[in-house]
């Protein structure tokens, strides 16, 4: 391999290393019950040595990271009905999010308000992936609940082999 | 005789939760009742039995808006009880991390919560499709608030680098100063947004309003001061309970604050502008001159052009104060505890926060009593309520009902603080 080669291949690998670089934001509320579960798992990916954070603010704050970073997966406790730890997943950059889903916010601005603010401020990353997590119990409280807890460790689990 | 009924049953854009219930019968406005069904939180009774030094921590939970508020005028209660002085640099960064409460909170609700009312949109959604300037900048300034937030109080929301005698740790010189670029933007950015909100359509009102803040013979109210009103009232902060009390209604979990001889008082933007306005600076003043803002400005309708007045005033305050920054050394002064009585009051984004302690020999709250803004003015949002109402009886229900969260969104209430909006119901017979 020639030294111009090399650095090209270098500079190609590098290119798709920042690229690729994902962060994880845990939106949500610990204190919450699940609706802690974003911040369960991001706090783990972190520890595990992931680019990962946690949200507990409002999601106007959101918006500005969205402008700062190139691919991102953001992770929330849904409320919809359906069976506690059910996991759905939106490619947030073809589609718009169901506002009603993701709505465990104070102020009436959570994680959806922000990612479709962002979309018509035109500050959404290139990549934005949404996962939802349905919760069961969000009283204040601590910890876990179960079936979302299992749900929570297999999205780690799944993050963290993408990303390695 | 015609009668019509308004219920508002969830309240919007507003911190909290509580509701409306409007009755006339013909021309009278027979019932009007602002709701607050928010559990109570029960602060007060938390903080018996723990350590005073707790208190700054606990009671910023009462609020994720203006934790701020809650943290210095606890710990202004506790450093009374016990003879604690204050060093000028500790006093400093207090009024510092106080300014970026008052840009973020302001910023929130006069760009994202009040402005849909003048645009006719729901929210800042729509907003960002028709004005994306406008929120950029909105955001960019709240971001700004929560940025001096962080930089002091270790984060953005419920700080704890904060406690009583001043902080854990002084923040970095460089980190201060880094905050200096975006503050003299702020400053034009604040400026920007007030005369864009001059330009909005403002229902003609005029309220007769007993208006009550801190008052300060050098700066503009904060975090210092004694308290002062519109009808010649000054005492110190220890005098607060002399001259007001609180009364428990049926609709409400969140008490009522009146003055002792019943009446009801304004505090917020409005009082501490109208009290304070000669210490707002040349440049703000012509802020308010190129708005319009009167120079006691009645009409709570107006009341987003004062709060970016005071936005704009905080990103000035705050570039002096980071500007001249020296770090405290040692962060905290020295605490003894003792047993006695300690009064605090500070001026939250939404009006006077007032917190009294007993506290015990070995330093623990003995009993607490927490006046936040809201339950302040509460009495004054139901009789501006019957006043707006009065005047704009003549629109449809739905109007109605909109020109009545409006009148409750002028004063920005924070239920979940007086606690801690709105279902209107109007019945019209």
């Amino acid at each position: 391999m020639t030294p111009a080669s090399l650095v090209r291949r270098i500079s190609s690998t590098c290119r798709w290393i920042v690229a690729d670089r994902r962060l994880v934001i845990g939106f949500g509320n610990a204190m919450r019950r699940d609706d802690g579960v974003g911040p369960w798992i991001a706090t783990r990916l972190a520890d595990g040595g992931l680019r990962a954070r946690v949200w507990s603010a409002d999601g106007m704050g959101l918006i500005w990271i969205f402008g700062t970073e190139t691919n991102l997966t953001l992770i929330d406790a849904t409320r919809s009905g359906s069976a506690p730890g059910s996991i759905v997943r939106f490619d947030a950059i073809k589609t718009s999010l169901p506002r009603p889903l993701f709505h465990n916010s104070t102020h009436e601005f959570g994680l959806a308000e922000a990612v479709e603010t962002a979309r018509r401020l035109g500050r959404l990353p290139d990549r934005l992936e949404v996962i939802g997590i349905e919760g069961a119990d969000f009283t204040a409280r601590a910890g876990l609940s179960a079936e979302v807890a299992r749900a929570a460790s297999a999205v780690v689990a799944e993050l963290t082999q993408a990303v390695r | 005789m015609s009668e019509r009924t308004i219920t508002v049953n969830a309240l919007a854009r507003v911190e909290g939760e509580g509701a409306l219930h409007v009755r006339l019968r013909g021309d009278d406005v027979e019932i009007v009742e602002f709701r607050i069904f928010e559990p109570p939180r029960f602060f007060e009774g938390l903080l018996q039995g723990r350590e005073a030094t707790e208190a700054p921590d606990i009671t910023s939970r009462i609020c994720g808006i203006c934790p701020v508020a809650y943290i210095t005028s606890a710990c202004q209660a506790v450093e009374q009880a016990w003879g604690t002085d204050i060093p000028p640099e500790i006093a400093a960064l207090r009024r510092l991390i106080y300014c970026g409460e008052w840009i973020q909170s302001h910023v929130l609700h006069a760009a994202m919560l009040h402005a849909p009312d003048y645009l006719g949109l729901r929210d800042i959604i729509e907003i960002s499709e028709v004005e994306p300037e406008l929120v950029t900048t909105a955001l960019r300034l709240k971001k700004l608030g929560n940025d001096i937030m962080e930089v002091i109080g270790g984060r953005a929301v419920h700080p704890v680098n904060t406690r009583v005698g001043g902080f854990f740790r002084a923040p970095d010189r460089a980190a201060i100063s880094a905050l200096l670029p975006e503050l003299e933007w702020g400053i034009g950015a604040a400026r920007t947004l007030a005369l864009r909100f001059a330009e909005f359509d403002f229902p003609d009102d005029r309220g007769d309003y007993t208006f009550v803040a801190m008052v300060h013979p050098q700066v503009y109210p904060i975090e210092a001061g004694r308290i002062g009103s519109s009808r010649g009232l000054d005492i110190p902060v220890s005098d607060f309970h002399d001259h007001f009390t609180e009364e428990q209604v049926v609709r409400s979990t969140a008490l009522h604050g009146r003055m002792r001889d019943g009446a009801a008082y304004l505090v917020g933007p409005l009082a501490r502008y109208a009290l304070n306005r000669d210490h707002l600076g040349p440049t703000v003043l012509k802020t308010a001159q190129d708005c319009g803002v009167a120079e006691v400005e009645c009409n709570p309708f107006r009341s987003i052009l004062v709060r970016m007045l005071e936005v704009q005033y905080a990103c000035e305050e705050a570039l002096r104060l980071a500007g001249a920054y020296v770090p405290p050394d040692p962060p905290a002064a020295e605490v003894h505890p003792r047993a006695g009585i300690g009064q605090g009051c500070t001026e939250a984004p939404r009006g006077i926060c007032h917190h009294r302690y007993r506290i015990d020999a070995k330093g623990r709250i003995v009993s607490a009593t927490i006046v936040p803004p809201t339950s302040q003015n509460q009495p004054q949002i139901e009789a501006d309520l019957k006043r707006v109402i009065r005047a704009s009886r003549g629109l449809d229900d739905t109007a109605l009902r909109l020109r009545c969260e409006q009148v409750i969104r002028n004063h920005d209430p924070c239920i979940s603080c007086a606690t801690h909006f709105l279902d209107l119901s109007v019945d019209r017979g």
